[in-house]
């Protein structure tokens, strides 16, 4: 088992940012804490670095108890939301610092850092960047020094702070799948903290959905995107569309309209409910198929490159329906701001119980 | 938690051994010395003391200093508001000179300006003729102090100032503008609010320097006792007497001034906090 | 229709400023340079007009004065002293507030403002109070052969008291700015905490550093009313320049009061000089008193 930690607890002052927390991490593993601000995760990513210090619990890497190790002890790599390479040292200087501390017995010659060096830079294709300062750097290439950095002293485990946060979209995006084909070169347990569930969804073989010091749900990205534990976590990952209405008889209300419950509430009664829609899980189309159907109109559209964003208004219903539909849809149906259509409602999650967007 | 104890928070090394060396360092230096104040003013006993710090001439030495600090704080807060906004709004030949210029008082040993403002009003010097012609005399009076403590004090308020209003958002007054406001108007209501917080602490700052001012006004002032005599030269010459006791006691109610001074200070600042982040 | 490839700002417009009318503008600056001239040129120009009354060799031979070399040395020693020690307790300082939370801070922050609050000839009576001869501790001291008041120990211990916040004050806002990011990879990288002083802070403030210890030297070449008052006045022994200044100009001695003087005046003005300099450099927007 790569990271085990048990019963994690901590506070700051009244407030809990970790609530009792345990969690199983394999080795070898690229994992997702994912969550809204102020959620934890990046609390836990520091206290496992040791960074911070449990208020009870136990961290466990790689089989060794490393619970109340400081971090130089812990042999974690790092990678900090705003980079922290050190201003004053070039980028080769910055990646050969974890080497050129080690206690005397351990240093290796500085032959041997200086082709260590060079290859993690090649590896994160900055080799060219050898006597450059942070400062002349983009944020996007600073990232990958970080990283080259933290996989200097072959640290165990990887912990990554938000890392692309702080980029531009584009930037973002490319060091996103340049992060998965590293981490498929070099297998080292990785955890990384995100709010951006996309984000999480694409790179992760394993994600953590985490909500006020909690873990809400963890799975594979298709078993959280699919199969949500809970409303918190439906409407976190992607977008949806959310309707409070009743259970009645095996069916719940949306508006004006019924449709049949999900199986599994079938022999529910009377309840107060929120039903959740994907946008894409909305079939649109001009003529009516079916006698569940909701008429609307289209009052707002949204350009979202492949797909396009409907914002409907419909009969009997409170507040806009959202949908998506590809855009050769779109074009064929000759959809337009203020058309008419009809609203296929194709799958719904109905959940009770108390919850608050 | 007791006091100093650190919060679990941090794993960066070095606390005790920083703070210890601080804590040890200040008590040293600072608390220690500055307590020896009070442990020769208590067992004076409350009617000497009273006796000590109301004594005629030494309630007019603190008339004399706070009455040519807050003088020559009212005339600073004209004038660095003036320079300051000269600096920072207009462009004109010699504006990097005279804002270098503007911290030449902080970094300029007392006593030379002391013996400069002495010379240049003593009868004989470049001013002192001059307003000879009409009678007036500035030195060994009041006002040859206001004017030492002038010059003290004005960089307090320019550079207090000059950030605040370097930040000023240029649309506001634009918008002023729009709405019909002239310059003046626009200054007034709208500017002057602003700035007052920073103008306050500025002012604050010279009044409570002036107060304490020594070597600057010692030469032009003439010491005269009962005129001219400064509450910091009262404290030197109860010294010279070996009268630790009434020294202490002057010194006290001095201390006391200036602390408030200076917890008046960090109230208003908390209140410019409020202001910007409002 | 697609999404631009990367929202590129638009070039910044220099918009110009509303302001006043030029009459007012030159009423302003013609005020502004009446306060200056009077206030600040014309006192800078008496002292070198004073300094060089009796011409060249007077005023070398003013400075070259036995006793005034004396005040030099002593003056030079003091610096020597104050601006290391002040240094080592301002980095300590810093670093403690900077780097930690703890209860207290802002209780320590406030104490270093108190050297500000307190008139210098306070500075010096306390000590006086402290280790004078006539105290306890100051007469046990003497049985020991330690002398502190009017001697040189006394100015540079007053010297220490009233230059102290200067480094830390320099030192706290910039560390502060700085963050605990770049300590903190450190740390996970597996440096010891002076590896991480050494090689990270240290690099990183050396420039307040300096600054710092610019501003603390040149307010203890001036000091004036607190070594007064822990000084003996002896001329050769414990006079510094500033003193020695008084010294002469209490003996009429205008000239020679003002050659001295004039060191000091070329001393500030390199201490103004450097200081527009370095915040040009590094485009401070905050004054640090």
């Amino acid at each position: 088992m790569g990271i085990e930690l048990q019963n994690i607890t901590k506070t700051f002052g009244e407030y809990k940012a970790i609530d009792n927390l345990s969690l199983s991490i394999p080795s070898g593993d690229l994992i997702a804490l994912l969550g809204p601000s102020g959620c934890g995760k990046t609390t836990l990513l520091r206290i496992i670095a040791g960074l911070e210090l449990a208020d009870s619990g136990k961290i466990i890497l790689e089989n060794k108890d490393t619970t109340n190790l400081p971090p130089r002890e812990k042999n974690v790599g790092f990678v900090f939301q705003h980079y922290a390479l050190f201003r004053r040292l070039t980028v080769f200087e910055n990646v050969a610092f974890g080497l050129k501390v080690l206690p005397f017995r351990q240093r290796p010659a500085r032959k041997e850092i200086r082709e260590r060096v060079e290859h993690l830079l090649k590896l994160v294709q900055m080799d060219w960047a050898l006597k450059r300062y942070p400062s002349q750097l983009s944020g996007g290439q600073r990232q990958r020094v970080a990283l080259a950095r933290a996989l200097a002293v072959n640290p165990r485990v990887l912990l990554l702070d938000e890392p692309f946060s702080a980029l531009d979209a584009k930037v973002r995006q490319e060091l996103r799948r340049w992060l998965r084909k590293l981490h498929d070169e070099i297998h080292v347990t990785s955890i990384f903290v995100t709010h951006d569930q996309e984000e999480a969804l694409e790179l992760a073989d394993k994600i953590v959905v985490i909500n006020k010091g909690r873990i809400e749900q963890q799975g594979t990205p298709q078993e959280v995107y699919d199969h949500p534990a809970n409303a918190f976590v439906y409407n976190f990952l992607g977008n949806v569309n959310v309707f409070h209405g009743r259970i009645k008889n095996g069916k719940v209300s949306l508006g004006n309209h019924h449709l049949d419950v999900p199986d599994e509430l079938k022999n529910v009664e009377e309840k107060t409910s929120q039903t959740f829609v994907r946008p894409h899980e909305i079939g649109i189309s001009r003529i009516r198929s079916n006698d569940n159907d909701l008429e609307g109109t289209i009052r707002e559209v949204r350009l979202q490159g492949g797909q396009i964003g409907l914002n409907i208004e419909c009969e009997g219903l409170d507040g806009a329906i959202e949908a998506e539909v590809p855009r050769e849809l779109f074009i064929n149906l000759q959809l337009a701001k203020g058309v008419q259509v009809f609203v296929t409602i194709n799958r719904v999650r109905v959940f009770t119980g108390d919850y608050e967007i | 938690m007791g006091l100093f104890q650190r919060k679990r928070r941090n794993i960066l090394p070095g606390f005790g051994l920083s703070m210890g060396y601080t804590v040890f360092y200040l008590s040293a230096i600072v608390i220690v010395p500055l307590s020896m104040i009070f442990f020769n003013t208590i067992p004076m006993g409350w009617e000497p003391f009273v006796h000590a710090v109301t004594a005629p001439r030494v309630l007019a030495s603190y008339r004399l200093s706070f009455s040519t600090a807050f003088f020559a704080a009212i005339f600073d807060a004209l004038a660095g508001l003036l320079t300051a906004w000269v600096l920072v709004r207009y462009r004109f030949p010699g504006k990097g000179l005279l804002d270098a210029l503007v911290d030449l008082p902080f970094a300029l040993p007392t006593a030379v300006a002391g013996i400069c403002f002495a010379n240049l009003y003593s009868p004989m010097g470049w001013f002192g003729q001059i307003l000879a012609h009409w009678n007036l005399q500035i030195i060994n009076t009041p006002t040859g102090i206001v004017i030492a403590l002038i010059f003290i004090g004005f960089p307090f308020v320019v550079r207090t100032i000059q950030p605040v209003l370097e930040e000023v958002e240029q649309e506001i007054e634009e918008a002023a503008h729009c709405l019909g406001a002239t310059r003046w108007q626009t200054f007034r209501k709208i500017l002057l609010p602003h700035l007052f917080p920073a103008l306050l602490t500025g002012v604050t700052l010279a009044f409570a320097r002036g107060i304490g001012e020594y070597g600057s006004v010692i030469f032009i002032a003439g010491n005269l006792p009962m005129k001219t005599e400064i509450a910091p030269l009262m404290i030197m010459s109860k010294l010279d007497q070996f009268d630790y006791a009434g020294a202490s006691a002057v010194a006290l109610v001095l201390l006391c001034i200036s602390f408030s001074m200076l917890l008046l200070l960090n109230a208003v600042q908390e209140w410019q906090q409020k202001e910007y982040n409002s | 229709m697609p999404q631009p490839e990367s929202a590129k700002s638009t070039p910044p417009v220099v918009k110009k400023r509303i302001t006043d009318p030029r009459s007012v503008q030159i009423f302003l600056v013609g005020f502004t340079y009446l306060f200056f001239i009077g206030f600040i040129f014309l006192p800078l120009g008496l002292v070198f007009s004073q300094a060089f009354q009796k011409g060249w060799s007077f005023y070398l031979e003013s400075i070259r004065e036995p006793y005034a070399i004396e005040a030099v040395k002593l003056t030079l020693l003091t610096v020597a002293i104050v601006v290391p020690v002040n240094a080592v307790f301002g980095v300590a300082a810093a670093w403690a507030i900077t780097k930690f939370n703890f209860k207290g801070k802002s209780a320590l922050k406030s104490l270093l403002d108190l050297p500000f609050a307190v008139s210098p000839v306070i500075a010096g009576l306390i000590f006086v109070l402290l280790v004078g001869s006539r105290t306890t501790f100051g007469s046990w001291l003497g049985e020991h052969g330690i002398k502190i008041i009017f001697s040189t120990p006394g100015i540079i211990i007053a010297t220490i008291f009233v230059t102290f916040p200067f480094i830390a004050r320099e030192l706290i806002p910039l560390m502060e700015a700085q963050g605990r990011d770049e300590e903190e990879a450190a740390l996970t990288l597996g440096a010891k905490g002076w590896q991480i002083f050494g090689k990270i802070t240290l690099p990183n403030i050396r420039w307040g550093l300096i600054y710092g210890m610019i501003l603390c030297g040149a307010r203890s070449i001036g000091e004036f009313g607190a070594v007064s008052v822990v000084s003996g006045h002896i001329r050769g022994q414990t006079n510094t320049i500033p003193l020695h200044v008084e010294i002469l100009y209490s003996e009429y001695n205008f000239t020679a009061s003002f050659a001295v003087a004039s060191l000091l005046v070329f001393l500030a003005l390199l201490t103004v000089v450097i200081k527009g300099g370095i915040e040009k450099q590094f485009q401070k927007k905050s004054f640090h008193l």
